[in-house]
């Protein structure tokens, strides 16, 4: 019994070390592991001229001067032989065998006391004024060298010359257009991330809630409620988006010049602000009548739209103020290209913030209607109500998900596209809406927590080097596909870490203050952001770091950054230049890695 | 009148926690509320402003149902009782007079509460709450920064400041030492006698049960077992209550 056991055993760890040793064989072969190629001398002598190009990187250079050295030659020997003057040793000096020569002979050259490792040519100058160059001579490390070279053909009684150049670092070193270039890049770099950083940071917060679910668990209403919500969210996406076109409309006919937009954010905010003063009492200790209520949601609606205008015109002040400013500043034009471009930014995003605005308000006016109803009927009733609501908010949603695949796919056949959606929405609200018995809780909190899972592991397995492709299709080669990119995979990314940071906070000033009569996102303000500032700032930091060194490799898709430069000199073999490149990488690298570990040590 | 019937909650994993309890409470009573631990009270309390969602039962209070309150009617209901904890449940990395504010976000104006901004009144009053429990000079302290008798006095000032008609609190001197218990408790009587405010407290110990309740509940095993005077607690009740094995101490 024993023994056939431990039989078994030995059986399948023999069958197990089998498995491995056929997988990694087969991981050999495609692979294309090859140790003939690594020992092959051409190669390696490749390796060893790049490892030492690398070795110097191209960050500094000099003023070069010319050292010239000549002895005088004669070709062929004069009668009586030739004795030149008596040379100082002691200094740079080369001597040839003899001081002259028939054309054609080899005579070997010897120098010392030259600059140690380095390379010149040794010339023959008749007397016509021409160089001819005899061959490059290289100094060891003790600045000896050693030469053989052929007297050329030209026979002259006079006196010629032989002479060597060598090069001379003078003057003050100053950095390569290289190494500017990289400076450039690198701090192009280090913006990127931060861009990429700051923005994925401020969607995936408000984000990362949906994803945890400690908060979303308890996020339950019954059917009806649920089917209105849903039923009202496109309803408040046009509504809103429209409100916010009009506005943008409107602010483009009335803004003909800088006072009038002026004049018009004054106006504005003074208006809006007393409406809110009006419309939005500090404390209610008895609940208003209906009547109060809906003209205050009303004039809530004109507070918004008027802040919208306002926003308008704030964004159309900025570009003025900040195109004007950039001609000004000189240097620091980029500030007020920087201004104008945030007056750009908040213009462009207002339509869309205000449709998610309508959609929010309008989902949560169509949850009290649901729970109006449920005062009001029957349970027969209410039966009815769910299973045609439910309905409705099934054909609203499949009608919109299948127009999101009929965009990308342009199937555009209406059977397709429409009816056959639009019943099996029906059929599923239906079900649902029966299913549910009129006051059960359906769990909609949950599936809103598992569908933002799903999203946010999906972008998060898609390479941040690959959307880059996608989003230089899109706003064209540079750093900004690059921050996008980046953006968009550390809002996945930080959304993930975020909400597992939201799931593991204490629970009992949860429950202290939504036990206060607190509504859910002040308990969110109150009693979950305070527990999660430390932890979101420690992975916001880290995520930089992680946004810095992804930054670098995000030029080779277009993305921008110091990886554009890198991969050019690669190709271009001009290792010297790449390895400033790999060097400044491997600098800021490394300190982003210091200070985010310091930072995140100061703050938990 | 807070008035509980047959009130039942069966946790996911079929624990009964509670077995159909029934019990009512007139206004301005201090209601203590006793039993093992496990026994149900927490339950029990939390069933009350529904932080935990009944199974079945009713719980009517001035002549509402709670149970069957929508989410906004229960804020409203919520924000008329005060709820004060065993750990205090304060946020810690906020101050000792934002823990004491957030009583009032069941009135205040959500819009501005979320950017922080509370009527100068209310302010005020945190700060007179504070006072009251003596520890005004803490006001713009961390709330970590401070002792457990500390926390939990902020914890009272906080439910003080929704001028609540009724308190639920829950063990609220179980982590304290004897001498701090009595000043915790002093708090909720000054409450319950002056201002007529409705106490139900679940407590561990006998001899704060004689000293300050009017009347007392016990459960065991989710089940009302004892309903009456705290002098009428004799031993065989309290076999009752706690078991053939336990020794009486108080
Ligand atoms: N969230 C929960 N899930 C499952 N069981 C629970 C939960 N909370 C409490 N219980 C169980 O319910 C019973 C009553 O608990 P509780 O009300 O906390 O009692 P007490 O406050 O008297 O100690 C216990 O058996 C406990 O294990
Ligand atoms: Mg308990």
């Amino acid at each position: 019994m024993k023994n056939s056991k431990s039989a078994l055993r030995s059986i399948g760890l023999g069958l197990a070390i089998l498995f491995a040793l056929v997988t990694y064989a087969y991981g050999f072969k495609v692979t294309k592991v090859n140790l003939e190629e690594t020992k092959s001398e051409r190669r390696q002598t490749q390796l060893i001229r790049i490892l030492r190009a690398l070795a110097k990187p191209d960050i500094v250079e000099f003023d070069k001067e010319q050292v010239k050295l000549e002895i005088p030659f004669y070709v062929p020997c004069p009668e009586g032989g030739f004795e030149p003057e008596v040379v100082d040793k002691t200094i740079a000096h080369f001597e040839p065998e003899a001081y002259c020569a028939d054309p054609g002979t080899k005579m070997i050259f010897r120098g010392s006391n030259f600059e140690p490792n380095v390379k010149g040519p040794i010339n023959f100058l008749p007397p016509s004024g021409v160089t001819l160059g005899m061959g490059i001579f290289e100094t060891d490390e003790n600045g000896n060298f050693e030469i053989t070279v052929t007297i050329p053909r030209r026979p002259e009684t006079e006196i010629q010359y032989i002479e060597t150049v060598t090069s001379k670092n003078v003057g003050e070193p100053r950095f390569t257009r290289t190494a500017i270039e990289t400076w450039d890049k690198i701090i192009e770099t280090v913006f990127l991330a931060l861009l990429a950083t700051t923005l994925g940071t401020l969607l995936a917060v408000p984000l990362s809630f949906f994803a945890a679910r400690n908060l979303m668990k308890d996020v339950t209403s019954p059917i009806i409620v649920v089917s209105l919500n849903l039923i009202a969210i496109p309803i408040g996406i046009v509504l809103g988006g429209s409100g916010a076109t009009w506005m943008r409309d409107l602010s483009n006919l009335i803004a003909v010049n800088g006072w009038v937009i002026l004049l018009s954010i004054i106006v504005g905010s003074v208006v809006a602000y007393g409406l809110f003063k009006w419309a939005v009492p500090p404390e209610e200790l008895e609940p208003a009548s209906g009547k109060i209520r809906f003209v205050r949601s009303l004039t809530l609606v004109l507070i918004t739209l008027i802040s919208v205008f306002v926003l308008f015109m704030v964004s159309k002040l900025m570009i003025i103020i900040g195109t004007t400013a950039s001609g000004k500043l000189g240097g620091f034009g980029f500030l007020g290209s920087f201004f104008a471009d945030i007056g750009d930014i908040l213009g462009m995003i207002m339509v869309l913030v205000t449709a998610l605005l309508g959609a929010g308000v309008l989902s949560g006016i169509g949850g009290k209607t649901g729970n109006l109803l449920l005062k009001k009927f029957t349970p027969q009733i209410h039966r009815l109500l769910g299973i045609i609501f439910g309905g409705i908010a099934g054909v609203v949603w499949f009608l919109i998900i299948m127009g999101g695949i009929n965009w990308v796919y342009q199937i555009n056949q209406p059977l397709i596209v429409r009816t056959i959606p639009a019943i099996l929405g029906a059929i599923t609200g239906i079900i649902l809406g029966t299913i549910y018995k009129p006051k059960a809780p359906v769990p909609i909190g949950m599936a809103v927590y598992l569908i933002s899972r799903t999203i946010f592991n999906v972008l998060r397995s898609i390479e941040a080097l690959v959307m880059a492709i996608v989003f230089v299709v899109w706003v064209g080669i540079g750093p900004f596909a690059g921050s996008l990119a980046l953006a968009l995979h550390t809002i996945a990314a930080l959304a993930k870490l975020y909400s597992e940071q939201v799931e593991s906070i204490m629970t009992g000033p949860i429950e202290a203050v939504s036990a206060t009569g607190a509504n859910r996102l002040q308990t969110i303000v109150y009693a979950v952001i305070p527990q999660i500032i430390p932890p979101y700032i420690s992975f916001t930091m880290y995520r930089w770091d992680i946004n810095v060194r992804m930054s670098t490799i995000i030029g080779f898709a277009g993305g921008g950054g110091i990886g554009f430069l890198l991969q050019q000199n690669i190709n271009l073999l001009n290792y010297r230049a790449a390895s400033v490149q790999m060097l400044a990488i491997a600098v800021v690298v490394a300190s982003m890695d210091y200070i985010s570990s310091k930072i995140r040590e100061r703050i938990v | 009148m807070l008035e509980i019937k047959d009130l039942v909650k069966i946790y996911d994993g079929n624990v009964q926690a509670l077995k159909g309890v029934s019990f009512s409470v007139p206004k301005g009573q201090f209601l203590a509320v006793i039993g093992l631990s496990g026994s149900g009270k927490s339950t029990l309390l939390r069933c009350i402003n529904r932080l935990i969602e009944p199974t079945s039962g009713k719980i009517i209070w001035h002549g509402e149902d709670i149970t069957a309150a929508s989410d906004d009617e229960l804020r409203t209901i919520r924000r008329r009782i005060g709820m004060v904890f065993q750990h205090f449940n304060l946020v810690l990395r906020s101050n000792v007079i934002t823990n004491v504010l957030s009583g009032r976000l069941g009135y205040v104006n959500p819009l501005m509460s979320l950017i922080n901004r509370f009527p100068k009144k209310d302010i005020e009053d945190a700060l007179i709450r504070l006072d009251r429990v003596g520890i005004k000079d803490k006001a713009y302290h961390r709330a970590d920064e401070l002792s457990g008798g500390q926390q939990q006095r902020v914890g009272i000032a906080r439910a003080m400041i929704q001028d609540p008609e009724m308190i639920l609190a829950d063990e609220p001197v179980a982590s304290l030492d004897p001498v701090l218990a009595h000043s915790i408790m002093q708090y909720l009587e000054k409450l319950n006698k002056e201002e007529g405010v409705t106490v139900l407290c679940s407590l561990h110990f006998l001899d704060i049960v004689h000293r300050y309740a009017d009347r007392v509940i016990a459960l065991n095993d989710g089940i009302v077992v004892f309903d009456g005077l705290p002098t009428e607690i004799d031993d065989t009740k309290f076999k009752e209550i706690y078991g053939k094995e336990a020794e009486r101490v108080g």
